[in-house]
């Protein structure tokens, strides 16, 4: 079991921020199909890109993630058609606030359908390694109060 | 605020969860919160007894939050909020944390981490229902009118039965005559009424109705709206358009037959015909089966071409097509019917004659025809020798033994493919499916809707289905549609976006970003600040991200509340992170 937590602790953390009607539908079905991703990786579901703070990218890299990862409508998008030009844009803004805080390749976007189930997982999964790459931080412990 | 009061529920899902989560230990942590009263594990939590349980904990513990944990909020966000109601409880002081499909069935392989996980997923859950804000649902009217996009038996039948609710239909078929594919089919089961008499009677009745109108030779160029009132642009002929509103959409654009590659069982040389081609033959002979001016004597069957294609690699068709097992059942039937004299060899991976399709399967084999069964991995070849047509076939059932047919027809049976349709899928926006049918919410519970709200789909657009199966779903669509019509109002969700007047200092870029044109400057407290029209608003949130003053928020989704769920799912980490 020890073996297994250094593993687990060396998973980079990512904060995927999904599309309640399109992206989350297509992480749902990553999960029906049991494609396996690291359990590091969390959701937060919105209901567009495009609606997505700068602000929330800063403060999850501050809280801890190492990453986030914005599960991005691309065409599919409901809402507005130049959802990806927006999304973009928005990250680029998150950027800026990293500074020279934070490396600019920590936030990343990707186009995920509906059911665009294995492109999440590649997508991530290539993430996280970058993210790996990446991280010469110290490493981290899981807190101790549950 | 005074401190709040919360209920967490999490389901097992009879072991879809448990298996991989350990509930127990979930909610032994959870019950350690301070704002939690009431922390449970239920085997289903959407059952009955589950919903039950869940108002009388609300009730009896005076809650006013609650958090489930269970399956995909796609599945049970309406079932939930429906029961924190009941309880007398606003709804959306209820949070949906996705413990299935996004932790359990994800991390099958470790329960430590998938627990571990599932914590953090409902801690964040707790964070986000603390600040959540009672809301009311935004009433919006609904127009008594629908489109039907397709003039198909589907578009037909589904035109009709709006029309006996009292719905007004538009409906809409790109070819120059209505009908689709049932037009050019011959007799039918189990009544033997041919398609084009069949469609001729619908069309018949669609004349006589007021409240129909059918375009042909027309197609859908633009819609714009939002459920219950939609604004359409349909193009007429060559050059005209026309402008429409709607309260909701039908999708019935059929299907297209699997036609198969050259060479493909002998496809291309004389006398290997699909099956829709043999329907024709059949339906257009009156005495004698003649293909080419010579007299048909063996006819030999190919099932699942283009179907069940497991070993292909190049864009194979998974699914089975559903209708193909009984329509050949049913063309052997009347083959012989018309000549008895005529064999029939039937080369199958699986017959799939459910229901009562099975009789037709029965009356075949009675008739006469020989069913032989092949291995997907070794198909039967088809060969030209000599101006005949050699059939090859190892048949399984007498041990791999191979069998020489030498037959004057062989009839590939082609299943269905998605049809074309990029210009309609990008207007609607409509979800397409992994075997490029578009895809309904959910295959059993919500089978007609899609995420678009207002557009429903049926008949073979969203699979391969037989006449009776698509009518079926088209009727479905219509009761969808009635519901949702019929009652003159739709609530729409209140996650609208909301201004702090106190923050905002106008400038404007809100106003800019909003692509639905829902924000406005005015006054309050003698200064310039932003509103937002909550009917216009969509609920996207594209204002959010451009407001330089934090002032602009979206209901459900607060900047607050999203920090604080980022909070709750990064917490098991300490160390502070520096770049290198």
């Amino acid at each position: 079991m020890d073996k297994h937590d250094l593993s687990q602790n060396k998973q980079p953390k990512i904060l995927v921020f999904s599309t309640n009607n399109i992206s989350d539908v297509g992480i749902d079905l990553a999960g029906s199909s049991h494609m396996d991703y690291p359990t590091t990786v969390q959701v937060l579901a919105v209901p567009c890109s495009s609606g997505i703070n700068p602000v929330w990218i800063l403060h999850a890299l501050e809280t801890g993630f190492d990453g986030v990862f914005i599960a991005a409508d691309g065409g599919d998008c409901p809402y507005v058609p130049n959802c990806t030009e927006r999304t973009a844009k928005i990250v680029e803004q998150a950027q800026q606030l990293f500074g020279a805080k934070y490396d600019a390749r920590r936030v990343k976007m990707g186009a995920i359908c509906s059911v665009c189930s294995e492109s999440f997982v590649n997508l991530i999964k290539q993430f996280s390694k970058a993210l790996a790459e990446l991280s010469q931080s110290p490493g981290k412990s899981p807190e101790e109060e549950h | 605020m005074t401190k709040r009061r919360l209920g967490v529920f999490i389901c097992q899902c009879g072991g879809n969860i448990s298996d991989f989560v350990d509930t127990e230990q979930l909610r032994q942590s959870i019950e350690k919160n301070s704002l939690v009263m009431v922390a449970q594990v239920n085997m289903f939590t959407c059952s009955d007894a589950g919903q039950q349980n869940i108002i009388t904990e609300i009730i009896n513990k005076n809650l006013d939050g609650i958090v489930v944990a269970s399956c995909s909020p796609k599945l049970h966000l309406n079932t939930f909020r429906a029961v924190t109601r009941r309880a007398g409880l606003n709804e959306y002081q209820y949070v949906h944390v996705n413990l299935r499909e996004q932790c359990s069935w994800a991390h099958t392989h470790d329960k430590k981490a998938a627990t571990e996980k599932g914590l953090r997923l409902i801690r964040a859950g707790i964070a986000k229902v603390s600040l959540a804000n009672s809301l009311e649902k935004l009433r919006v009217k609904t127009l008594p009118h629908a489109l039907v996009i397709g003039a198909g038996v589907a578009g037909l039948r589904a035109a009709l039965a709006l029309s006996d609710i009292g719905v007004g239909v538009h409906l809409v078929e790109k070819n120059h005559h209505a009908g689709g594919m049932v037009l050019q089919w011959g007799k039918m089961f189990p009544n033997d009424k041919k398609g084009s008499y069949v469609i001729k009677h619908l069309l018949n009745e669609i004349h006589r109705r007021e409240n129909i109108t059918l375009f042909t030779n027309a197609e859908l160029l633009e819609k714009t709206g939002h459920i219950g009132d939609f604004s359409v642009k349909v193009r007429l002929g060559n050059n005209d358009t026309i402008s429409l509103k709607v309260g909701s959409i039908i999708v019935a654009t059929g299907f297209d037959t699997y036609i198969p590659q050259s060479g493909e069982y002998g496809y291309g040389l004389t006398g290997v015909i699909t099956l829709s081609e043999y329907e024709e033959l059949l339906a257009s002979s009156m005495e004698t089966l003649q293909y080419n001016g010579k007299e048909i004597k063996t006819v030999t069957y190919i099932y699942c071409v283009g179907s069940r294609e497991n070993t292909k690699t190049d864009k194979p068709h998974l699914y089975c097509s559903r209708y193909c097992c009984s329509a050949t059942s049913h063309a052997a039937k009347c083959t012989s019917e018309m000549n008895p004299d005529i064999r029939q060899f039937h080369l199958f991976r699986d017959v799939r004659t459910y229901g009562k399709y099975e009789q037709l399967y029965e009356k075949a084999r009675n008739n006469g025809s020989i069913f032989l069964r092949f291995d997907e991995k070794s198909p039967p070849q088809v060969k030209e020798e000599k101006g005949r047509l050699i059939v090859r076939v190892k048949d399984i059932l007498t041990g791999g033994e191979e069998i020489e047919i030498d037959s004057d027809l062989v009839v590939l049976v082609t299943g269905m493919v998605p049809r074309e349709n990029a210009g309609l899928v990008n207007i609607l926006k409509l979800p397409v499916g992994k075997d490029g049918f578009f895809n309904e919410i959910h295959t059993k519970l919500r089978p007609v809707e899609t995420v678009i709200d207002g557009v429903f789909i049926c008949g073979t657009s969203q699979g391969p289905k037989n006449l009776a199966e698509s009518v079926t779903s088209a009727m479905a669509a219509v009761s969808k549609t009635g519901a949702l019509l019929l009652k003159g109002y739709v609530d729409l969700e209140p996650f609208v976006a909301k201004v702090n007047a106190d923050l905002c200092t106008w400038c404007g870029n809100c106003a800019k970003a909003c692509p639905y044109s829902a924000i406005e400057q005015t006054i309050f407290n003698g200064k310039q600040v932003a509103i937002v029209s909550p009917v216009l608003c969509k609920g996207e949130g594209a204002c959010v991200p451009t407001c330089p003053k934090q002032a602009i928020d979206l209901e459900g989704y607060t900047n607050r509340q999203i920090e604080s769920m980022i909070d709750a799912l990064a917490k098991e980490v300490i160390n502070e992170k520096t770049d290198a």
